[in-house]
């Protein structure tokens, strides 16, 4: 049986929050929250995770579920001082993405008069600048991976770089996970790099839908299917089958 | 000597806000928003008001009604739809005169600093994001210790009216959340100016009676924080208002399908907006009841 494109992106995101130990996993929408639920089931036990309201929850949570042991209590006052304090790891979307991880989810257009008025800047720029961060794109293309973002709602490394001191030493944009591919910032002067592309891909596909030059070293691997602990757990947290609604295969 | 009733109601509360005010309305996204005292506003004709908020359907409906001037605000957002159809048309069409976008938690900062009179709080939440590029009356400080740090300078934010919508409160106003989180609701009332701080509550309740449902840790808004108390069952309607009830989700699909056109949002405005509390609170009723026969 050949493995689910969600199946194959859920383990992407997981793999995010991999040695990130006993910090707050928070994943905004299915697909992240499956990752953060899934790498705490697996390899990342001490990870905590939340039921996306108000509380810490212990155990294997199903997406959707409210049989819940809650093990702590989370409200947004919390989670603000928790970002502010760096223990949390946040995997969120982005309408737009720069090659130096520069993130908008606030508006398309100018944000004088927007074409389309999006979400507005969020938590955005403090978790960019506080926590490490993380991004699910579900569908990479060209209007999504730009030159330049119309409205800077999460910071990217240059504009990290250009403020030095405290920022600049800790900003941590970890990985970008899509339909078509791994991403991360390691390429020259934190550019973003190709770091795998998921079963059927190749690497001119990846840089094909992207709006910048890719950093691409060599053979690009494919990504990694789940292990069978890592099927289970995935059943488990998403029984329903959500994931395969946010990204067919 | 008998303690002061603060009950009043919702078309009092309103009857003190002017045109020109600064707003500052409780709840989070389509949770635990004070509506009802929304919809009272609705009714007026104050107007060019500035209003800050972790916006719902409460910024929805102000801007639609075209009394909003001045937005300070993270988001709008109704969660379990994720665009707010009537903020989305005033951003787009520039009918918001002033809007003012922050990180969520600058916002916080900005309450904060406004209830503890303090003229700025500092922070690293907004630096080198657009938050600097679209508001550039920002200042940054720098830390006068070794590491000499510049942090951005979040100016207070002082409230003229505060609206918050809790699930108890006593006459005086010692209210009670019993949900899973209070948002800001606190720092609204304390960043608001004494006079207009108005809090509305799901049941009315006996002091004696407010440790009933919950423990003290829930006892979060004091009556020195509120000049004004207003029954206000369903208050929260169409949003959260957890445990007393969840969002009705069925009538908030509604009211975003009634933004897609002029004509089909002015019968919803007709249907359920045109009269008074009770009578919004009856259409919605009939309007479920519709519903069900449709569905038999």
């Amino acid at each position: 049986m050949s493995t689910s494109l969600a199946d194959v992106v859920a383990v992407a995101c997981a793999d995010a929050w991999r040695g990130d130990g006993e910090i707050f996993a928070s994943g905004m929408g299915v697909m992240p929250m499956l990752g953060a639920r899934l790498a705490r089931a697996t390899f990342e036990p001490d990870l905590l995770v939340s039921d996306g309201e108000a509380f810490f929850v212990s155990g294997d949570l199903p997406i959707g579920g409210t049989e819940k042991l809650v093990e702590g209590w989370i409200p947004f006052r919390q989670v603000f001082d928790t970002l502010w304090g760096g223990r949390r790891h946040v995997m969120m979307g982005a309408s737009q993405i720069d090659r130096f991880g520069n993130t908008n989810i606030a508006n398309i257009g100018p944000w004088k008069q927007p074409k389309a008025q999006l979400l507005g800047v969020r938590g955005g720029p403090g978790n960019t600048v506080n926590n490490a961060t993380s991004f699910f794109i579900p569908k990479h293309q060209s209007s999504v991976f730009v030159e330049q973002v119309d409205m800077v709602s999460g910071v990217g490394y240059d504009r990290a770089r250009k403020l030095g001191g405290f920022i600049a030493r800790r900003h941590d944009l970890r990985r970008v996970v899509t339909n078509l591919a791994v991403l991360d910032f390691n390429g020259p002067e934190h550019r973003m790099r190709l770091v795998s592309v998921h079963p059927g891909v190749s690497a001119a596909d990846v840089q094909a839908n992207t709006g910048f030059e890719l950093h691409i070293e060599g053979e690009v691997p494919e990504s990694r299917g789940p292990t069978a602990q890592e099927s289970e757990a995935i059943e488990r947290i998403d029984p329903r089958g959500l994931r395969h609604r946010e990204l067919p295969s | 000597m008998a303690s002061r009733s603060k009950l009043i109601t919702e078309t009092d509360a309103v009857s003190t806000i002017e045109s020109g005010m600064t707003l500052g309305v409780g709840g989070w996204g389509s949770r635990r928003k004070p509506m009802s005292l929304v919809r009272a506003l609705l009714r007026t004709d104050v107007k060019d008001l500035t209003v800050v908020s972790y916006g719902g359907p409460d910024v929805g409906l102000l801007c639609a009604a075209g009394k909003v001037r001045r937005l300070v605000y993270g988001f709008v957002s109704l969660d379990s739809i994720a665009l707010e159809p009537h903020f989305r048309s005033a951003r787009q069409a520039g009918t918001i005169a002033e809007p003012i976008e922050y990180d969520e938690g600058m916002l916080q900062w900005a309450l904060y600093a406004g209830s503890l009179r303090l003229p700025f709080l500092p922070t690293r939440a907004g630096l080198g994001s657009g938050v600097m590029d679209v508001n550039p009356s920002l200042r940054t400080v720098r830390s006068p210790y070794d590491d000499a740090e510049d942090l951005l300078a979040v100016p207070a934010i002082r409230l003229d009216a505060a609206f918050v919508h809790m699930n108890r409160s006593d006459e005086r106003g010692n209210a009670q959340f019993l949900g899973p989180d209070i948002y800001f609701d606190d720092l609204f009332l304390t960043a608001c100016e004494p006079g207009r701080r108005f809090v509305s509550a799901e049941k009315i309740v006996p002091t004696a009676d407010l440790l009933k449902e919950g423990t003290f840790h829930t006892l979060k808004i004091n009556r020195s924080m509120v000049d004004g108390v207003i029954a206000a069952p369903n208050g929260a309607h169409f949003t959260t208002c957890e445990p007393d009830y969840g969002r009705d989700e069925a009538f908030q699909k509604a009211y975003v399908d009634a933004a897609r056109d002029e004509q089909s949002w002015r019968a919803f405005v007709d249907r359920f907006l045109s009269s008074d509390e009770a009578g919004y609170q009856n259409a919605v009723t009939k309007w479920h009841e519709e519903r069900k026969e449709e569905k038999k």
